[in-house]
């Protein structure tokens, strides 16, 4: 199915906004305001967005810390994220978790965890619990080149495989897992030659290209909605930034680095935009102009939403009754 | 609970089959996943070899067929697949119950459980209703990897709950319980007392509630804090103690987390000495725990020194000797509540 003008107008826009939010993120964390870590999709937008863009509504993602995107196209807005880093009380996890650790399956996220892979089998099990109550949903789920090294994905993608589950698992394949380059982590020739090994369909696709992007994803979710199982796809893409904002990657080699950005995601997708009379240069700055407003506003919001109170550590462990803070003693009677 | 003659102990030879109108451990524990699958829709088994096969211990025979490969699924070798697959469909709302063919291979799915499960509802607002469950504990002969005890790292992950039956009554009112719950239940079989303890149960629906302990007997000179198939060798202990004039309290736990404070409380204020009895290893366990408990919360009611009688820190050995020397039985149990007792 082709796109419309509109939807691919609302790629781009996607993909402007995860750089935007990301822009005023690394803002705020040199102010201080980010607890904690940073972690960037600089280069990879295209992946995320046109990936969850092929999703349907009802369908439900697992994204990874570097699928700031995935969340955005899944309708979560850029002051949730920005409360999120900045461990406020009213962003999604109350304080409770970091960056883009959170999501709830009516909201059509799941939370990841920090144990890679850990993604996968969880995923598989929200395509089965969905189709034994003959619900039709497809699961969408991400993970790094140097995810797919975790037993956990490979049990999860063979037992997807093995029950047929409506399940995408998308590699992407940036070149690093933190400092540790492609070669080190696999003697496979690429990612998506590990689908054979599983019995599944494989897809590579160029990360870079949006549209490529998601022409394949749209494949791929299609074959999981008709019963044909799951489908490994790996995107090709490149980290453009260090593991997170700390890193100043100097492992990586600068000619790369250089190489990659003459293939921005962004760019790309607005040189096509333009060289194919979808929009012209003047509607693509519009939308800039008002990802940019529209962030500035999230931004101010989120700056003035309240850290948690203390007492919020201890709720929410178990369905009922809260941690208990201090035993009660008991004193001998006479 | 079957009646005190009737007590197997570990170190008894042999199966008793179950007399007629009454139903054993492994039995009960089936029963009990039966009645809840055909209670609720949303209730469902994975695991290995546990559909045709019936599972290692054939706790869940003939599901399968009565259920369908929907609703009892085998899966591949996989315990982070298994686990992770109930967490996924448990927040899509159903109510899985993965079994671990050994306790022991619950190692392998340690990651899915206290960080996936035990954390969800807490970081994220999602509820994990997941049972896990399977069998644990020695006395078979089974080796390092067949006999294992691994409660106490679950106990010790928050957002996890951990049950344990001694009887087949509990075994039942258990697994119900735990099904019906909406946190992730861990349940620790013993596959010792499997065929070996029967009695006759309730015809009509019951639950055993979590985070409630049992007092299996009173007495007046000490109490003993168990769990699982060590409720028996106390019990074996308190009757030759009984002879010796040792008057023995004990507690069945049943829940290991959330613990029932206040029965043990209530127990020791009572008798104002305490043996804590299990047959996981020493150091960081259950007992551990309960001492500190005891200490911090009703110190001025103590008598004498809060005693442990456990396995030692040392892996579970294989040859019958060395296993026996390893397992806690009655006799070191009373050799414990003598000098407790005198001191």
């Amino acid at each position: 199915m082709d796109l419309t003008r509109d939807q691919k107008l609302e790629l781009y826009r996607f993909m402007r906004l995860n750089r935007v939010v990301e822009e005023r993120l690394v803002n705020l964390y040199r102010q201080g305001k980010v607890v904690g870590g940073l972690y960037r999709s600089l280069g990879q937008e295209a992946t995320s967005v046109g990936t969850a863009y092929a999703l349907a509504k009802g369908d439900i993602v697992g994204p990874l810390i570097r699928n700031l995107g995935v969340v955005l196209v899944m309708g979560y807005t850029p002051r949730d994220v920005m409360t999120q880093y900045m461990a406020r009380a009213t962003s999604p996890s109350g304080g409770k978790d970091c960056n883009l650790h959170f999501g709830k399956p009516e909201r059509g996220v799941i939370s990841p965890i920090s144990m890679l892979g850990a993604l996968v089998p969880v995923m598989a099990g929200i395509a089965l619990g969905a189709r034994l109550q003959k619900k039709d949903l497809v699961a969408m789920t991400w993970i790094g080149d140097g995810g797919t090294s975790t037993g956990a994905f490979h049990e999860g993608i063979n037992f997807a495989a093995v029950q047929k589950l409506p399940l995408v698992v998308v590699a992407e394949n940036n070149g690093w897992a933190y400092s540790t380059p492609f070669r080190k982590q696999t003697a496979a020739p690429n990612l998506v030659a590990k689908a054979a090994a599983y019995g599944i369909p494989g897809e590579s696709m160029d990360g870079n290209d949006v549209f490529a992007v998601h022409a394949a994803a749209r494949r791929a979710v299609d074959r999981a909605r008709s019963g044909g199982g799951p489908t490994l796809l790996e995107s090709l893409t490149y980290r453009m930034k260090g593991h997170a904002e700390h890193d100043a990657q100097a492992y990586v080699p600068k000619a790369d680095l250089e190489e990659w950005k003459r293939r921005d995601p962004l760019e790309r997708c607005a040189r096509t935009l333009v060289e194919t009379a979808a929009a012209t240069a003047a509607e693509l700055e519009a939308i800039d102009r008002a990802v940019s407003e529209e962030v500035d506003r999230e931004v101010e919001s989120a700056e003035k939403a309240p850290l948690p109170s203390p007492d919020a550590a201890l709720q929410n462990v178990y369905a009922s009754a809260a941690a208990d803070a201090e035993p009660v003693m008991l004193r001998r009677r006479s | 609970m079957s009646a005190g003659g009737a007590a197997p102990h570990l170190g008894a030879d042999g199966v008793t089959p179950a007399a007629k109108g009454q139903t054993t451990y492994v039995d009960a524990i089936r029963e009990g996943l039966r009645e809840e699958m055909a209670r609720d829709g949303r209730v469902f088994l994975l695991g290995e070899d546990i559909g045709v096969y019936g599972g290692a211990f054939k706790v869940t025979d003939g599901l399968v067929q009565e259920f369908g490969e929907e609703r009892v699924i085998d899966t591949p070798i996989s315990e982070t697949a298994i686990v992770g697959a109930a967490v996924g469909a448990a927040m899509m709302g159903m109510r899985p119950v993965a079994e671990m063919q050994f306790i022991d291979f619950i190692s392998c799915a340690f990651d899915m459980i206290t960080n996936f499960a035990a954390k969800s509802r807490y970081r994220t607002g999602v509820g994990v209703p997941i049972v896990i469950r399977g069998p644990s504990g020695g006395g078979v002969h089974g080796g390092p990897f067949h006999s294992q005890n691994p409660e106490a790292y679950f106990a010790h992950t928050p957002g996890l709950k951990v049950v344990q039956p001694a009887t087949a009554y509990d075994a039942k009112g258990l697994i119900k319980a735990a099904i019906r719950d909406d946190d992730p239940v861990l349940f620790f079989e013993h596959k010792f007392l499997y065929r070996r303890i029967k009695e006759e149960l309730p015809a009509e629906d019951y639950v055993v509630p979590i985070g409630k302990a049992a007092v299996r007997r009173a007495g007046r000179d000490l109490t003993v804090v168990t769990y699982g198939a060590m409720v028996w060798t106390a019990l074996e202990a308190a009757k030759t103690l009984e002879a010796e004039g040792i008057d023995v309290e004990v507690v069945d736990l049943r829940t290991l987390f959330p613990m029932d404070e206040n029965t043990v409380l209530e127990s020791v204020a009572k008798t104002n000495k305490a043996i804590l009895l299990h047959e996981a290893t020493r150091t960081g366990g259950i007992g551990a725990e309960i001492a500190a408990v005891l200490s911090e919360r009703c110190f001025e009611y103590l008598d004498g020194p809060l005693v442990r009688v456990t396995a030692p820190d040392t892996p579970v050995p294989y040859s019958p000797p060395l296993e026996e020397a390893f397992l806690p039985n009655a006799e070191k149990l009373c050799r414990a509540a003598r000098a407790l007792a005198a001191y």
